[in-house]
């Protein structure tokens, strides 16, 4: 079980360029099966939904729960396509990891891409970014600017390193529960592989970890997108 | 336990930060959101609107058609009032009216049987009239008849009352 990623050091001979391939091909994969799913879902969409269009309404309708309980509908409409794709691409990529993991040679190629630390923290900043884009937009520059001496000026140090904090964790979070539940995984499908007597002791823990990765991955998801528009709110709601 | 550190650190060594990997999830996300955006997430939210939408324009039509169907019915319970009020109120006349034939009638019928009742009387009357009047002028010219015998004949006092007796003997046995 010696696995390792395809790395690839030095592209075009930048010296601090490198790129993992597994972690690209796993991104498309999931980018593609999102892609498919949503646009599947709402083909033949009715007044009168049925079958797999319920099912994507009630995606929508729990994003909306999650946007409604950080900022009032009117700014949060703006951010539901957001939380949308946040949360079905993250689902969807922890699932990936869950479902099977596969290795060609030495090297792991099937995986979660959310089981990537660069990939998680990009997201992150990216939304970071984001929550502070829609504050200068939404509030205004001045607004904007004040807000990082509420309530009381001398905590603006804290401000900046909150920005920082919350970046962070909230990549690192998400990085850290799928990582984990890929070693757990790997572990115990190394175990199921190395003799028979492995394979029926690891049979049964391994349904249990799977199951219990399906829920880490759905709430994860959940804490990503819930969290995304808890700092979006701060950004952009007047009334903190 | 060797194999579990192993794996761990190898575990470990497949993340790590990757230049590429992230400006490709950057892009990857992007496109992403921007195609859901167009061709999944907005027509949703656009159906979804549409049909909250309709809805409300169906509780409204609802309502509306509601009120309307209880005035209609407010209406027709005055109507069935007004209905049976005048039934009531022609059957009441015609009640009247026909006690007021009913005493005419009988009022008339009376008047006729007086008439009549007087009319008869009156002929009764006239009847008895005309047979006292024959009876007088039969009296007068018995009389006479009577006279001109007595003249005719020079009777004794005896004759001539056995001559009145059985004249008038003759009269009453000529009516």
């Amino acid at each position: 079980m010696d696995h390792e990623a395809p790395i690839i050091e030095n592209v075009f001979g930048i010296s601090w360029l490198s790129v993992n391939l597994a972690n690209v091909l796993m991104m498309f994969v999931a980018s593609v099966i999102v892609f498919f799913l949503a646009v599947a879902a709402t083909r033949n969409m009715q007044r009168k939904p049925r079958g797999y269009q319920n099912f994507i309404e009630w995606v929508i309708d729990f994003i909306k729960g999650i946007i409604g309980s950080n900022m009032n509908w009117r700014t949060g409409r703006l951010f539901l396509p957001l939380g949308l794709t946040l949360f079905v691409y993250i689902f969807v990529a922890n699932m990936l990891g869950v479902i099977t993991m596969g290795a060609v040679g030495h090297n792991l190629w099937w995986k979660s891409p959310t089981a990537d630390p660069g990939i998680t923290l990009t997201l992150a900043i990216l939304v970071v970014i984001l929550s502070h884009y829609y504050g200068i937009k939404l509030k205004g520059a001045k607004e904007y600017g004040k807000d990082f001496f509420r309530p009381l000026p001398f905590l603006f140090p804290f401000k900046i390193l909150e920005e920082f904090a919350n970046t962070l964790t909230l990549g690192l979070r998400l990085y850290g529960n799928i990582f984990a539940g890929e070693i757990l995984l790997t572990l115990l499908a190394g175990l199921a592989v190395s003799s028979v007597g492995g394979f029926f002791g690891a049979a049964i823990p391994m349904l249990a970890w799977q199951g219990f990765s399906t829920f880490i991955g759905f709430i994860q998801a959940f804490i990503f997108t819930m969290l995304t528009m808890v700092y979006i709110s701060h950004k952009v709601s007047s009334d903190h | 336990m060797q194999g579990f550190t192993t794996n761990l650190v190898l575990g470990a060594t497949a993340g790590g930060f990757h230049v590429l990997d992230m400006a490709v999830q950057l892009f990857f996300f992007l496109v992403l959101l921007a195609l859901l955006r167009k061709f999944a997430w907005g027509p949703l939210m656009k159906m979804m609107q549409e049909r909250e939408e309709y809805i409300s324009n169906e509780i409204d039509t609802a309502e509306k058609s509601r009120e309307e169907a209880q005035q209609l019915q407010h209406e027709a319970a005055e109507e069935l009032k007004k209905t049976r009020q005048e039934a009531q109120s022609l059957i009441e006349d015609a009640k009247k009216s026909a006690t007021q034939q009913e005493r005419d009638i009988l009022e008339t019928a009376r008047t006729e049987a007086e008439r009549i009742k007087e009319s008869a009387r009156e002929e009764i009357e006239q009847e008895k009239e005309k047979a006292v009047q024959a009876l007088q002028d039969q009296v007068a010219s018995l009389s006479v008849m009577i006279a001109s015998k007595v003249i005719e004949k020079e009777l004794s006092e005896e004759d001539q009352e056995a001559l009145i007796n059985e004249y008038i003997k003759e009269a009453g046995e000529e009516r």
